[in-house]
């Protein structure tokens, strides 16, 4: 199937840093919050006007329009950051350990909490005003997408094969050309999966800070969250609809018109010596392709700007040389990445030390808030986990091993991912108003609307995967159910239910933030939480409490990969791996 | 073919001067994540000459891979230079050429794109570099498949891509990275004798070749002149011209004589190598190094037993290089089975002959688990790595040792890499004899249960 294996890889490098490497990031994340915060709070004061949302529904496709452009700004943004991040990361031995902890520990903090101070900094730093809040949310979206793009080019360049490169090196290639004939195509089936997460995983953002109150401000931009989120405050459950539609729309068009020819176009990247049968198909493809203008074209005109790049380069030293793969490392370092590594070590030790001050306004009653939260938060998301993996394993062993029903709900599974679950919560919310329930289950309600399709898809691509023959055995020699499902239905999927709940888990601690405090109709519907407490932080503007919160937010969530997910991980990588 | 003209102006030493790459002094340390370096070339000087064929034998580990790569600029030798028509390589503008094992052509790109690719990088305007291209790649007989992708294709035909992509920018020097062992005997066969035509009717402009292989044949087959590479490290034990014409007869009694030649010089690392057969060379050797660990060689414990009873069936004594052919074996594949018998006291080397010993006839002959204790016998009694396992297991009282303790002393002799396979190939060995068992989940060893006790038992009486 084809199962977005370079995910799967992004997630298992084996990392030898030394704790005060974490330690080191673990400051200049503090410094980087409160350098944020502080600039964002000195410019509080400025008004910041609300935009007007219709809930015509002849306002939506412009709506529309300006959510699918913050999201294409924020994407194109990610992918450039993620490949100069990626390449000076895999290429430059010295900064290789610190920026890669970095990443890791990126990755893993849910960036719906940095929502507030972001905006607060952002609007400080472009005085005008709209342009301030839009780059906030652009910048929101693109923390959330720009990790995992960028770890998976690092990691497609780390395994590019030793022949290979060698080859670039020994024909004399200059840098530009082993970029484009080598690295980025090599890396690019591995770019193609993780953009198809990020931009899933950037809607599920962009939905929820388009419009969003902090202390008495109100922040509106347009936009289908905007529109998604008045339809819901001003009860009107048609227009509500209406936007949900939208949304699933975009997503599913997103899905055809996008991703699947570029799964299709990827293809030809595929590092493999025989050419497999098993191939993503799309029409819309073949369409391009058989326009012979569209064909030729791009190449015609790429070519004119290639040429004399590539001339130019011939004539340079980097390309008259044999350059030695394994260049000592032990050169001196020139006095300015000193000076410049003392700089930010400074900086970054006053600014984290800043925060510690902020830090210690907190009182004992805050500290014990935070922590039932801490436990409430984390119970809700394993108890998501537990009841997603609970139905969607029968069930998608089920379909997986029926392959016509397999062909048609396995797509169906894939999109549902990338429908943003925070579309459907004004729905829940409204529903649980009606009954009477409160946020505490309506909460894990949304962490399993968004979780629990990761898996189902990943558990269908699992039971798929087993070979037929290893089935035929087990009723060959009349397993029991039990025997069946112990000996060979869980080992077999093991791997991939492990992919697809790290994935849900990060999505249900993502949703926490948001799921576990709400404003309905005037009324303020929360639970205990961490997230809550964030949401109530941000609402009463008690930065000390936000950062607080993020701190364990992040904390937990780092914990969880490295002592559970990347141990599982690496099982199912050793042990439960099919050899195919 | 008709009879060539083989350049034969490298008999004598020819003057330093007139080498195309020369490697002074050169060696190779690699740096082990514990602080120990390990050596795997230890100063060797090597010249390539224009007019020749070299190739580079050596079993796995004697730094066949290395040397090409450090002579080809591609890695810096930790100590010595390495000069190209005199400059040190770093700053000259060399023109070499590698043709790899793996093909290592670029699956996205055309059979053309690919043979382009070089000559782009030398800023060679699009006509030309489309001329050139075609040209080669009609040379190498692939006309007609300028637009086919390298996974559509068969594997000669990937590495004639190979070809045409080293040879479409006129090296001076054309390196060879075992470019057949990814083939089928055939096609291999077929691309050498080509490859040769190429090189006799110098279609080729290249002024020589060097060829790094594991095929003593191929080598024979080949070259003008042939360097044979020892390892721990790696060294040269012996380094001859080859006067055979070409083309040249497998059949003929030269020829086997000096491919037995070469396997007498292989299979005994120990001894200095006499002269080669029909002509003056100086050979040249160096002592071990005092080791603490033998290198377990990496062969299975079954196919020691099959190699023992086919001598058996032959008389408990046979040709290296003849049993290499009836199993049609490389000496990749050979070596490491004949090593393993030697060590383990079942077989001798005699004169390039191998020669079944008493315990190893009484082995051959037993049934499986009878050749079980025989093997663990030997096992116990001849190598040091399973002897400490299994003392190391008989000493703690839960009868479990973590693998990192012994891939730590492992470590100060061999590469991370290789301390790994002998730590492998020592499982193998344990589970056969019944010695140890390894859990690979906890990455440890541990005590087989059965047994553990009669063997503790037989242990002590010992």
């Amino acid at each position: 199937m084809n199962l977005p294996h370079p995910l799967a890889r992004s997630l298992v490098i084996v990392r030898k840093t030394p704790f005060f490497v974490d330690l080191g990031v673990a400051a200049c994340a503090l410094a980087l919050f409160f350098a944020v915060v502080s600039t964002g709070v000195y410019w509080f004061q400025k008004p910041i006007p609300v935009v007007p949302i219709s809930n015509s529904i002849g306002a939506l496709p412009a709506y529309a329009f300006y959510s699918l452009v913050r999201m294409a700004v924020a994407y194109f943004l990610s992918l450039a950051f993620a490949v100069s991040y990626g390449y000076i990361a895999a290429y430059n031995s010295r900064v290789e350990p610190w920026m890669i902890a970095v990443l890791d520990i990126l990755q893993s903090i849910p960036v719906l909490s940095f929502l507030p101070p972001v905006v607060l900094a952002m609007v400080a730093l472009v005085p005008g005003h709209q342009l301030g809040i839009e780059m906030a949310v652009i910048f929101l979206i693109f923390t959330g997408q720009v990790w995992n793009l960028a770890f998976s080019f690092y990691s497609s360049l780390k395994t590019i094969p030793r022949e290979m490169l060698e080859a670039s090196r020994i024909f004399r290639y200059s840098g530009w050309q082993r970029f484009w004939q080598l690295e980025m195509p090599f890396s690019a089936i591995g770019l193609v999966w993780n953009s198809i997460v990020s931009v899933a995983g950037g809607w599920f953002a962009l939905i929820f800070c388009e419009t969003f109150t902090m202390g008495a401000r109100n922040f509106q931009l347009p936009g289908l969250g905007s529109y998604i989120q008045s339809a819901t405050n001003s009860g009107d459950v048609h227009a509500l609809l209406a936007g949900i539609a939208a949304v699933i729309l975009i997503v599913v068009a997103t899905d055809q018109l996008v991703w699947r020819p570029l799964i299709a176009w990827s293809d030809k990247f595929k590092f493999e010596q025989v050419e497999s049968s098993e191939q993503v198909t799309s029409p819309i493809l073949e369409l391009l392709r058989r326009s012979r203008i569209l064909d030729t074209l791009p190449g015609r005109i790429w070519n004119q700007v290639e040429e004399p790049v590539y001339q130019h380069m011939a004539r340079t030293r980097e390309c008259r040389v044999v350059r030695p793969l394994d260049e000592s490392k032990s050169a001196k370092a020139p006095p300015a990445f000193w000076a410049v590594a003392v700089a930010i070590v400074l900086t970054v030790g006053w600014a984290a030390m800043q925060a510690m001050f902020m830090l210690s306004t907190i009182t004992w009653p805050d500290l014990r808030l935070l922590l039932e939260g801490a436990a409430a938060t984390f119970l809700r998301v394993n108890a998501s986990l537990l009841i997603s993996a609970a139905w969607t394993v029968p069930a998608g062993v089920a379909i997986g091993l029926n392959p016509p029903l397999a062909r048609i709900v396995q797509p169906l599974a894939q999109i549902m991912a990338s429908v943003p679950a925070t579309a459907f919560f004004p729905i829940l919310l409204i529903g649980l108003v009606k009954i009477g329930g409160g946020l505490g289950i309506g909460s894990v309600a949304l962490m399993l609307l968004g979780t629990q399709w990761y898996i189902l898809f990943n558990v269908i691509a699992g039971a798929m995967a087993i070979p037929s023959d290893l089935r035929e055995v087990s009723s060959l020699y009349r397993f029991t159910r039990w025997q069946r499902w112990t000996r060979l239905i869980l080992p077999g999927i093991f791997p991939y239910l492990i992919t697809g709940m790290v994935t849900a888990s990060g999505g249900a601690w993502n949703a926490s933030v948001m799921a576990e405090y709400s404003h309905v109709k005037d009324r303020t519907l929360q639970t205990i939480g961490l997230g809550a407490q964030i949401d109530a932080a941000t609402d009463h503007g008690r930065f000390a409490m936000l950062l607080l919160a993020t701190i364990m937010i992040s904390l937990m969530v780092v914990t969880m990969n490295r002592l559970v997910w990347r141990r599982l991980y690496r099982l199912a990588e050793t042990r439960f791996k099919l050899e195919g | 073919m008709q009879e060539m003209a083989i350049p034969n102006a490298t008999l004598e030493a020819p003057p330093a001067a007139d080498a195309i790459i020369r490697a002074q002094k050169v060696e190779k340390y690699y740096a082990q994540p514990s602080q120990n370096r390990i050596q795997v070339i230890s100063a060797t000087d090597l010249s390539i000459v224009p007019g020749e064929i070299l190739a580079l034998l050596g079993p796995s580990g004697s730094g066949k891979s290395t040397m090409l790569r450090m002579l080809t600029g591609l890695s810096t030798p930790t100590a010595g230079e390495v000069y190209w028509h005199g400059t040190p390589i770093s700053q000259a503008e060399i023109n070499v050429s590698i043709v790899f094992q793996s093909f290592a052509l670029f699956p996205w790109l055309t059979v053309l794109e690919n043979v382009e690719a070089p000559l782009q990088a030398r800023g060679v305007p699009p006509a030309e570099r489309r001329e050139r291209s075609m040209k080669m790649i009609d040379v190498v007989g692939l006309d007609g498949f300028e637009a086919a992708y390298p996974k559509e294709l068969s594997g000669g035909m990937r590495q004639r891509v190979g070809f045409a992509r080293a040879l479409v920018v006129e090296p001076e020097v054309l390196f060879m990275d075992e470019p057949f062992s990814a083939l089928d005997v055939l096609t291999a066969e077929n691309l050498r004798s080509e490859l040769l035509e190429l090189w006799t009717k110098k279609t080729m402009p290249t002024k020589a070749v060097f060829l790094v292989t594991h095929n003593i044949e191929e080598a024979v087959l080949l070259a003008d002149r042939i360097v044979v590479l020892g390892r721990n490290p790696g060294h040269i034990r012996t380094d001859f011209a080859l006067q055979l014409p070409q083309p040249r007869d497998r059949k003929s009694e030269a020829f086997t004589h000096l491919v037995d030649y070469i396997y007498k010089v292989l299979t005994q690392p120990d001894v200095a190598p006499a002269e080669a057969p029909g002509q003056p060379a100086e050979p040249r050797t160096r002592d071990q190094r005092q080791m603490r660990y033998q290198m377990l060689p990496h062969a299975r414990p079954g196919g020691i037993a099959g190699m023992l009873e086919l001598l058996l069936d032959r008389g408990g004594r046979d040709d290296m290089y003849r049993l290499a052919d009836d199993l049609a074996f490389e000496i990749d594949d050979l070596l490491p089975i004949v090593d393993a018998a030697q060590m383990l006291g079942f077989l001798k080397i005699e004169e390039g002959d191998a020669a079944i010993t008493p315990s190893g006839e009484v082995f051959a002959n037993s049934e499986i688990l009878r050749q079980k204790e025989l093997f663990r016998n030997a096992a116990v009694e001849n190598v040091l790595l399973l002897r400490q396992i299994r003392r190391a297991l008989d000493a703690k009282s839960d009868h479990t040792v973590p693998e990192d303790f012994f891939l730590d002393m492992l470590d100060e002799q061999f590469s991370e890499e290789e301390s790994q396979r002998q730590l492998e190939t020592a499982v193998t060995w344990g589970r056969y004899a019944e010695l140890f068992d390894f859990d690979s989940a906890r990455r440890r060893f541990v005590m087989p249960d059965a047994l553990e006790e009669e063997i503790a038992s037989t242990g002590d009486a010992k």
